[in-house]
């Protein structure tokens, strides 16, 4: 009885694109995702139907984060490429270096008082020019809060597309970056070519 | 920590569809697997932590089995599921056709006990019957299906 066999690979994703479509069309699809390939390696795209609310790097673990989004936002996620297509197209020419900024929905819903008012001001520094952490802290209004700008690109929910690797330290040197220091010099010499 | 839906696609998609299948015949699956995990998705987020997520969604699609027959079976004004429902079968697949010549209860059973592995309590609460008579029907379903494999 056991021998009905097990369905292909084929029907299996034409149920869960159906799936898809039938759950966006009843507002059941509360995180969509998909990864892109890129120069410093795989990132996780997750939007909200408000926009792009997070942006991970391979080395956080992608099942790890989704894990983290279902229990912080919504545990009715699937892997739907469709609404984050924008997204992935511009990060592509972003690589590319055909594209200096992005254009698509954003949701802020995980970044909370300063650190959202820090994402604000990274958004402000401009493609291939850099800003201090102390720079980014006197523009937030907190001169004196270097530190928790640092936590605030640290915990950035949105790297790459809110630009966290233009913040380096005072001194020169590239300083800390969740995707790790050598993604921060790929992106910082991609915007300096 | 809270499982991503798409995680319970991915776990038990293929072994629904397999119940499915056997419940409703190849045709009336696909629509009865895709009802079942939308009606899934929906409720999710109020699913107990620790739940058998499995058995949870072999529920779900058995109601929508159900539905399905009631309404192949609506010219005989009943509530009762229809001993031996039409199913619609692709071709003259032989184990289609046994499976499909069983009994619903008897079909539902094997079905959810061999090819979804819940337990004949479990089986027993799906089909409104005691464990003992869920075993019975399993192992009577079984029989027949072994009955018609040696007939061949």
């Amino acid at each position: 009885m056991t021998n009905i066999p097990m369905p292909d690979e084929a029907t299996m994703a034409r149920l869960h694109d159906r799936l898809v479509a039938d759950a966006d069309h009843d507002g059941l699809l509360d995180l969509a995702y998909r990864t892109v390939d890129s120069p410093i390696g795989s990132l996780l795209l997750v939007a909200t139907p408000a926009g792009l609310v997070r942006v991970a790097f391979d080395r956080e673990g992608h099942d790890v984060v989704l894990a983290r989004l279902a229990d912080d936002i919504s545990p009715r996620v699937l892997r739907a490429p469709a609404r984050l297509d924008a997204a992935a197209a511009q990060l592509e020419e972003y690589f590319a270096g055909r594209r200096r900024g992005f254009d698509v929905p954003i949701d802020f819903r995980l970044a909370h008082g300063f650190r959202r008012t820090v994402l604000d001001h990274l958004r402000e520094i401009a493609y291939g020019s850099t800003a201090s952490y102390a720079a980014v802290a006197a523009a937030a209004g907190s001169p004196n809060a270097v530190r928790a700008v640092g936590t605030a690109c640290a915990r950035n929910p949105l790297p790459v597309v809110v630009p966290c690797h233009r913040v380096v330290r005072s001194d020169g040197s590239v300083g800390q970056y969740l995707g790790g220091t050598e993604a921060k010099e790929v992106l910082l010499a991609l915007e300096a070519a | 920590m809270v499982q991503p839906f798409e995680q319970v696609v991915e776990e038990h998609g293929p072994t629904v569809l397999r119940v499915c299948r056997a419940l409703l015949g190849p045709v009336d699956a696909e629509d009865a697997w895709a009802e079942t995990f939308l009606a899934a998705l929906r409720a999710f987020p109020r699913l107990e932590p620790g739940s058998n997520v499995r058995g949870w969604l072999v529920t779900i699609a058995h109601r929508k089995a159900i539905d399905v027959l009631r309404e192949a079976a609506r010219t005989v004004p009943t509530a009762e599921v229809p001993e031996s429902a039409h199913l619609d079968l692709v071709g003259d697949d032989e184990l289609w056709g046994a499976v499909a010549a069983l009994p619903f209860k008897q079909r539902a059973a094997v079905v959810y006990h061999h090819v979804a592995g819940l337990p004949y309590v479990e089986v027993g609460a799906l089909l409104d019957s005691s464990e003992a008579a869920a075993r019975r029907s399993a192992s009577d379903g079984i029989a027949a299906l072994r009955r018609r494999e040696e007939a061949r």
